[in-house]
């Protein structure tokens, strides 16, 4: 053993210098095409004439109503359609958005993906150029009458991925989503008060319901997101629906830290600490929160649309749901909402005419009563399809008034890559703990938003 | 220095070779040449070899590789050097995950090591009846899924579970919290649900250890007059060493990689408080798609982990010798 210590220590630099010279070399995602994915020449809108074809889907309609409304669709686009099969591979919301990046890499992607519209998910998708611009289609198929721009902007992105809400669309959604207030009637009445009509009402109505010993607002926030939807309501009663927009979209040109912002958060803080959620909001589970308040415990829960079929079923008629009201009565409502998942195409797809097809048939005037029909809530036409009686007809309603007069404010966690998980997230949660004050926790926001819209 | 008898007889035979039997049948190989006898012991290698490069060296090294990229797992890679090192030791956030685990160890290893000691030795000085009984309830946790050990200890501590109720029921509703949204006692909570999953372990290797210690050693003890705890100390403390640094290797790795638990209880909330690296490579790789920095947070940790276990077991074999 006589080999000399600085002997090892000259062969061990050497070694990984040429290591790193090495790994320097072959970046990852060398071996991927890169460049902008374009539809050339004309699109075909004939399903008939496309000849054999098998489309790869990925979804994740996979919960109760979502699931029967698509199956349905499948079927009825293949019986339409015999010459074109799809292939389903259906997956949870959670696991869709982690395998997704994967799926779209490889050199076989699947034809149709459900693509959340965050920056995050199909703003990077766009950014490295693997979902397919739908312009030409949008054109062919009339797709900007059937859908309003308040319902494309949010599946438009630049082609390289940077601004969000205007360029190229990327996406179709089949239903709406509206964030809102769930209530008790029977509970609402025991206190002598009726829905409220401004937002001092409502706060009024909370404190009135904790004094009567009640729990004014349930919420289960374990997995941080379920505070974003009572954030964003108290946020849309304070700060105008434009500049909301632009931070929800992470833009420029808004601030974080603006008085309106801070005095949304303070009043967050201030019902948190003052108990006007259950005691374990910041440990109880979403669901089972729901079940509780389905089950008849606190009067208000601010919630999305997709509760509502549990507490359809749990409550019958005993369940309304009203848009949060504004500050000023008969001003337009804002409120977070906006669409379900958008369908977009992939630009690895070899059949991309087949693709947009499938997509213009599933979003349909047809495609919208099934929806209806199997407990959902359309994009289109809403007040028409709605039910007659129960809170799925408070839902619909509510959705078609605020889309047509009101805001539908995008989700605040679409901002940035690191907006939701890393910021908003735990800054709510420690917000409503007082562990940080109104002032710290925009101040936090806004150093993520204005390092990220700087560039 | 002194030379072995096998290496003397060698040098006096005069040949390097291993000698044979008289009359024992010439072997084909010795007239292959010298490049191919060499090659012979990598042949028998190789299978394994192969294996375990392509399923643990090549992928270690391509984490290492990645992790001196900025790379969104899609585009094109960027060659950063060693900065996203530099960003895991800057950001504050990360660092406190890491903090977290240590915290994590206490309640894996520490914790979970005294109680099995003790579980081992009442039952092995007292030589409980059914001791095969008692050594498959201890390790049942053990052999649960995580995400299942993990939902059921969720509903124990949910506001309205089994703990909460249990406090109410004796008058101690004082006590009852919102275990998984306190920033107090979030951490503690998941660090006791790996304490019991991991008493199991240490209990049944602390038991196989004790039942290779000679009884004549307790004979001696007990004729020199010792008690049950002189007993303890003086013959089966010492005599477990080796398994405990098993114990203490296995837990450390438990602790430190803990994920699912994380995952499924808390998020990682309430804010930040129980985040841990594992979760951070998760989350940095799969939500924010950025996956130069989670594989830079996975090889710290595999380093980590090799340098805490590299002690316990320098330590043990000092202990041992």
């Amino acid at each position: 053993m006589t080999f000399t210590k600085p002997g090892i220590m000259r062969r061990a630099v050497g070694v990984l210098a040429l290591g790193t010279l090495g790994l320097a070399g072959c970046a990852p995602g060398s071996d991927q095409d890169q460049g902008e994915p374009a539809v050339t020449g004309d699109v075909n809108t004939d399903g008939a004439s496309m000849g054999d074809v098998e489309l790869i889907l990925w979804d994740q309609e996979v919960r109760g109503s979502q699931a029967s409304q698509f199956t349905t669709l499948i079927d009825e686009f293949e019986d339409t359609y015999p010459n074109i099969k799809i292939n389903r591979v259906e997956q949870s919301f959670e696991d869709l958005s982690t395998t997704l990046a994967l799926a779209l890499t490889d050199p076989n992607p699947p034809d149709i993906v459900q693509a959340n519209n965050a920056r995050n998910d199909m703003g990077a998708f766009v950014g490295a150029g693997q979902l397919l611009s739908l312009e030409p289609y949008a054109t062919a198929y009339d797709w900007t009458e059937r859908f309003g721009e308040t319902v494309l902007k949010n599946s438009r992105y630049s082609s390289d991925g940077k601004l969000f809400g205007e360029g190229n669309l990327y996406g179709l959604p089949q239903a709406g989503e509206i964030v809102g207030v769930f209530y008790n009637k029977e509970k609402l009445a025991d206190l002598g008060l009726s829905v409220p009509a401004t937002w001092d009402d409502f706060t009024a109505a909370l404190e009135a319901a904790k004094t009567a010993g009640e729990t004014p607002l349930m919420l289960g926030d374990v997995e941080g997101w379920p505070a974003v939807h009572v954030f964003g309501p108290i946020q849309g009663a304070h700060v105008p629906p434009d500049e909301v927009t632009a931070l929800g979209m992470g833009n420029p040109g808004a601030d974080w830290t603006t008085p309106q912002n801070v005095a949304a958060a303070q009043q967050l803080a201030d019902w948190a600490t003052g108990g006007y959620f259950n005691q374990d909001f910041l440990g109880g589970d979403y669901d089972a929160v729901v079940e509780e308040f389905a089950n008849g415990t606190g009067v208000f829960l601010m919630a999305g649309s997709w509760v509502g079929a549990v507490i359809d079923e749990q409550m019958g008629s005993n369940a309304g749901f009203f848009t949060p009201p504004p500050a000023q009565a008969g001003s337009p409502k804002a409120t977070t909402g906006g669409t379900s998942l958008p369908f977009s195409v992939t630009s690895g797809s070899k059949n991309p005419d087949a693709a947009a097809l499938f997509i213009d048939f599933i979003t349909n005037l047809h495609a919208m009563e099934v929806l209806a029909e199997t407990g959902n809530l359309p994009i289109l036409h809403t007040a028409e399809l709605a039910p007659a009686q129960g809170v799925w007809a408070d839902v619909f309603a509510a959705f078609q008034d605020v889309s047509d007069t009101g805001y539908l404010l995008p989700y605040l966690d679409w901002a940035t890559p690191t907006f939701g998980d890393e910021v908003l997230k735990p800054g709510l949660q420690d917000l409503m703990s007082a562990r940080t004050t109104p002032e710290e926790f925009c101040a936090a926001l806004q150093e993520d938003y204005a390092a990220f819209t700087a560039g | 220095m002194r030379r072995s008898p096998l290496a003397s007889t060698r040098a006096a035979s005069g040949s390097r070779l291993p000698r044979r039997h008289p009359g024992a049948p010439r072997r084909s190989h010795r007239n292959h040449s010298r490049p191919a006898r060499l090659a012979v012991p990598y042949v028998f290698l190789a299978p394994a070899l192969v294996l375990y490069g392509a399923f643990m060296l090549y992928p270690v090294g391509r984490a290492v590789h990645l992790s001196l990229f900025d790379w969104d797992g899609m585009g094109l890679g960027v060659f950063v050097g060693l900065r996203n090192y530099a960003d895991l030791a800057a950001d504050g956030a990360l660092r406190a995950s890491f903090v977290h685990a240590a915290v994590l160890m206490i309640f894996y290893c520490a914790v979970p090591l005294v109680i099995g000691v003790i579980i081992a030795a009442v039952l092995n000085r007292g030589k409980v009846r059914g001791l095969g009984f008692f050594r498959t309830v201890f390790f049942v946790p053990q052999v649960i899924a995580m995400v299942v050990v993990a939902t059921a200890w969720a509903g124990i501590y949910a506001f309205n579970g089994p703990l909460n109720q249990t406090l109410r029921s004796l008058g101690l509703g004082f006590l009852a919290v919102d275990w998984l949204g306190s920033y107090t006692w979030a951490l503690p909570a998941i660090g006791l649900i790996g304490t019991w999953v991991e008493i199991g372990l240490v209990t049944v290797l602390m038991l196989s250890g004790m039942a290779k210690i000679n009884p004549e050693l307790y004979e001696a003890a007990r004729l020199d007059g010792a008690g049950a705890i002189r007993e303890f100390f003086a013959v089966t403390w010492p005599c477990v060493v080796g398994e405990t640094a098993v114990a203490l290797t296995l837990t450390i790795v438990a602790a430190l990689k803990t994920f699912d638990l994380v995952y499924m209880t808390t998020s990682g909330g309430p804010g930040n408080s129980t985040t841990v690296p594992s979760y951070q490579v998760y989350y940095q790789a799969f939500r924010l798609h950025d996956v130069g920095m989670a594989a830079a947070i996975g090889v710290a940790l595999t380093a980590l982990i090799f340098a805490v276990n590299l002690v316990v077991n320098r330590l043990a074999d000092r202990a041992e010798a």
